[in-house]
């Protein structure tokens, strides 16, 4: 694994997260403790309400964590950190911009592109047609968000999440809305994504196929409070496609995450 | 029925109720032999409208511009104060209850204060038109402001996006269309605020010509004013909601654009 031998972009070291005060306190993360090469495609599963959102927001650096500590880079996250990219189950594009405003957002936000955005509109707005049209979605930049399906709108989200590059991408159950056929699509329009830019990614899912075919390690996590419980790493060849979700050695890796999640509700 | 006929239609069905309306009042008036100084028929009402329609420009637009100055400002303060509300929740604890309990204030019971402060004349009326109708305005905005998913304000973050540019990105466009219901809202209160203020004590506008005529027992003039005041209201409202309609298309959600 070329991943593991280089030196780890994201660090958990017993990381909690209590929400609330006093006896209202809700513990929603425990001691969480993780490890993220660069370039690695991570997946963190477990039922629902175990805090894997939290975990989201505490890796990005949008909440301080109550104990522990997280390291991006090496240094401590005390404030959200740059170069991510989120996306989220609900694709919150917003209605007023046509797809591609929306694509090019964190180009009005993110430097240095801010500063460039007006010199180099061109070649933004050609950068951002590319995103798209990798996507399937070459056609429609100039619609608005309301006009496309489902997965068309998570399409664009993830263009989003992509557009300024980011080092980390963080996608919170970006497919979960879907019917089945169009999330096994978009698996595979993901795969490719990570295959050719290799952001380091952490895909918080329920769908255990869903983590086993992107990811290259598997973290299962408890109920509330969240700790995790099993780190799967899936060495299954690249790129997988829907007929890898069939043979025997896949199903095999599912069904051991499924009796581990399972554990957690008997 | 085609479509087009059906468009037709529904296009004339406020006009056929109002005809039906104005008939039956016309027809009960007749009927019941009502005195005139009671209720006017409509038709003696036009009649006077036709008459002495200069006299009941010159009131109406002395109405029309001080409401429009109340309102525009009701606009503007409306919106800076909506803005401050939604984005601080600070401002929001601060100011929100008296906001209310100004709101509860019956309007009508500050005229004579504006009168004592001011004197007659077309301030007062302003002041009230504005008074009255910058309430929804405030609370619309806040609401459209406030109420960002949570998501997408996490998202502007992680890209580092400063509070500034969450409220100018995301969060004013949001509130426009908030803002441009309330003002449908507005508009009209404006009127009843600017109205109000006229009848309470004033020299001008339409609210002292209607007090006037009623206190010469002129009720057909009285009657005309009131019809004058609701045109005014109604063609407000239209160009706020034709407003709206051009500059939040999005929210209409592609069935309503035309």
């Amino acid at each position: 694994m070329i991943a593991s031998a280089s030196p780890p972009l994201v660090e958990l070291n017993q990381v909690s997260l209590a929400y609330g005060e006093g006896r209202e306190r809700t513990l929603a993360l425990a001691d969480a403790t993780m490890t993220i090469a660069k370039g690695e495609f991570v997946a963190v599963v477990g039922p629902s309400g175990c805090g894997k959102s939290t975990l989201m927001k505490l890796v990005t650096g949008l909440i301080p964590p109550s104990s522990g500590e997280v390291r991006v880079r090496g240094e401590r996250v005390t404030r959200p950190i740059k170069g991510v990219g989120m996306a989220f189950q609900n694709a919150t594009l917003l209605p007023w911009r046509t797809t591609r405003d929306n694509v090019m957002l964190p180009l009005e936000v993110v430097e240095p592109h801010k500063r460039r955005l007006r010199a180099e509109r061109a070649a933004y707005f050609d950068k951002a047609e590319r995103l798209l049209a990798s996507v399937g979605l070459g056609e429609f930049g100039d619609k608005y968000p309301w006009q496309l399906s489902g997965g068309m709108q998570q399409r664009s989200n993830v263009c989003r999440a992509l557009i300024h590059e980011p080092e980390i991408l963080m996608l919170d159950e970006p497919f979960g809305a879907l019917d089945a056929f169009t999330r096994e699509e978009l698996w595979g329009i993901m795969q490719a994504l990570w295959l050719e830019r290799r952001f380091t990614t952490v895909l918080v899912t329920h769908d255990l196929r869903e983590a086993v075919y992107l990811a290259d390690t598997v973290y299962v996590m408890s109920r509330r409070p969240g700790r995790m419980v099993k780190i799967r790493k899936v060495e299954l060849p690249r790129p997988r496609t829907l007929e890898t979700t069939f043979q025997a050695e896949f199903v095999d890796i599912v069904h051991e995450l499924r009796e581990r999640i399972q554990m957690e509700h008997g | 029925m085609t479509a087009r006929q059906e468009r037709l239609a529904r296009l004339a069905m406020p006009w056929l109720t109002l005809a039906v309306l104005l008939a039956a009042w016309e027809l009960a008036c007749v009927l019941l032999e009502v005195p005139e100084i009671v209720a006017p028929r409509p038709s003696r009402v036009f009649e006077v409208i036709v008459q002495r329609w200069d006299l009941l420009l010159r009131f109406c637009l002395e109405t029309l511009w001080t409401t429009m100055i109340g309102f525009v400002l009701a606009i503007g303060f409306g919106l800076l104060l909506g803005l401050a509300i939604g984005a601080s929740p600070f401002v929001y604890s601060g100011l929100y209850p008296l906001l209310i309990a100004f709101n509860a204030i019956p309007k009508v019971a500050i005229v004579p204060i504006l009168m004592i402060w001011l004197g007659i004349g077309a301030l007062p009326a302003i002041i009230t038109a504005f008074v009255i109708s910058f309430f929804p305005i405030v609370v619309n905005v806040a609401t459209g402001l406030a109420t960002i998913e949570p998501e997408m304000r996490d998202l502007m973050r992680s890209l580092g996006a400063s509070n500034y540019e969450i409220l100018t990105k995301v969060g004013i466009p949001r509130a426009m269309p908030y803002l441009f219901a309330s003002l449908k809202v507005a508009a009209t209160l404006a009127f009843v605020g600017s109205v109000l203020s006229e009848t309470v004590g004033g020299n001008r506008g339409i609210g002292f010509l209607m007090l006037s005529a009623s206190a010469r027992n002129d009720s057909a003039t009285t009657f005309a004013g009131l019809f004058a005041i609701a045109i005014m209201g109604v063609a407000v409202y239209a160009a706020c909601a034709l407003m709206e309609r051009r500059m939040t298309r999005w929210a209409f959600r592609g069935e309503l654009v035309r």
